[in-house]
């Protein structure tokens, strides 16, 4: 069973084993399909029509399929490696080891947001950005560049404290749990990460920064954590929503599954801790 | 997947109206007070950071509820897209909302830091 834990805790061989794979995976060509679907969501998902992927209550269950979808091929190259998670409220500093060298290297260099170091950095020849929207090959970050400050733990309180999972017109203007914590409406959290990381961690081909994984792996857990706390509110919208997911509608681009069928995350991975 | 093929279609139509000298006009005022209505913003045409941004209602916008706006820098389309609450975003700056797509361009301008755009298609 998959276990995923604070990136954190992991040890020295946990790290290498997982910036091994993901290489493996971009080298392979793989890793590059994962941001280019994630763009075509980003693109096409729009609040007055069709949504799936984000601003809209899909936005949960379809990055938990994606994460999904990437961590088995993570694990077709190593199955001992597991989607580890970016707790932001508390490794909330370009000091984490998080953005240490032997993990995903650090903030970019402030003539051009070019990363330097670790094993993503360009001049390692392992990590071209091919999937991108502008012309420039590098992975790049301004850790703390565009906003100042990440969510705190209170932040995120306040968000887990919402009973209702998401409310009409089921898009950026929503009330309700799914939107503020991706972060259209009210303190922000999912949105602000991506601006504070910076670089294409701000753009639609996010995936190019290997952190969007590890932020996406939080997101989720949030998610499961939302759950435990409100046993009794449901995923909704239930039936009958225009451009929109219900709870037993197909999701596309897999097709073969609901929000219904993902709800449960332990059928697939558990947490290290609650 | 979603359909992005007619959107993606009708911002290459556009950028061979720019290519091919269509006179784009400069707003006159800021495109402000556009906020849930039908109408999209109004154009812009001007010089930020060195770089030429432009902005137009693209052809067909009625047709569709939301914006089909199309902004481009140095002759290149930005994808952009309005929120529900009247807010843009750009495909370079997804996650920060702005309050027209003009600042959206020069957003993207700031962020791009003189790189070209890559056209979508």
């Amino acid at each position: 069973m998959t276990i995923r834990k604070n990136q954190a805790t992991l040890t020295a061989d946990e790290k290498r084993r997982f910036v091994d794979t993901l290489i493996a995976l971009k080298r392979s060509g793989r890793y590059d399909e994962f941001v280019t679907t994630h763009n075509a969501f980003i693109l096409g998902d729009t609040d007055n029509g069709e949504r799936t992927g984000h601003r809209s209550p899909s936005f949960l269950p379809w990055h938990r399929r994606f994460l999904l979808e990437f961590e088995r091929a993570l694990q077709s190259v190593d199955p001992t490696v597991a989607l580890p998670y970016w707790d932001w409220t508390v490794d909330r500093t370009p000091r984490s080891s998080l953005w240490a060298p032997d993990f995903l290297g650090g903030t970019g260099r402030s003539r051009d947001g070019r990363v330097m170091d670790g094993p993503f950095a360009a001049s390692t020849g392992n990590w071209p950005i091919h999937v991108r929207v502008d012309g420039r090959t590098y992975l790049r970050r301004s850790l703390g560049g565009a906003v100042r400050q990440l969510p705190t733990r209170a932040e995120v309180d306040s968000v887990l404290a919402m009973s209702t999972y998401d409310m009409a017109p089921w898009n950026s203007a929503s009330d309700g749990f799914r939107n503020h914590l991706e972060g259209w409406r009210g303190v922000n959290l999912h949105n602000r990460v991506h601006v504070w990381v910076g670089g294409q961690m701000g753009t639609g081909v996010s995936p190019n920064d290997p952190v969007f994984w590890l932020h996406h792996a939080f997101v989720d857990k949030l998610w499961a954590d939302w759950r435990r706390l409100h046993p009794g509110s449901p995923y909704a919208p239930a039936a009958g929503t225009p451009n929109v997911v219900d709870l037993d509608e197909p999701m596309k681009p897999w097709n073969d599954t609901t929000p219904a069928a993902l709800l449960d995350h332990t059928a697939h991975y558990t947490f290290d801790a609650a | 997947m979603p359909d992005i093929t007619r959107r993606h279609a009708l911002g290459a139509a556009v950028a061979l109206a720019v290519t091919a000298g269509a006179p784009l006009t400069a707003a006159a005022a800021d495109d402000h007070g556009d906020h849930g209505g039908h109408d999209g913003p109004e154009a812009f045409d001007e010089v930020y950071r060195g770089r030429r941004i432009q902005g137009r209602p693209a052809e067909g916008g009625g047709h569709h509820h939301g914006a089909v706006y199309a902004v481009f820098v140095d002759g290149v389309e930005l994808h952009v897209m309005r929120n529900a609450d009247g807010s843009w975003i750009s495909v370079v700056s997804h996650y920060s909302p702005v309050p027209n797509p003009r600042a959206a361009a020069r957003a993207a301008v700031d962020e791009l830091q003189g790189a070209r755009l890559v056209p979508f298609n």
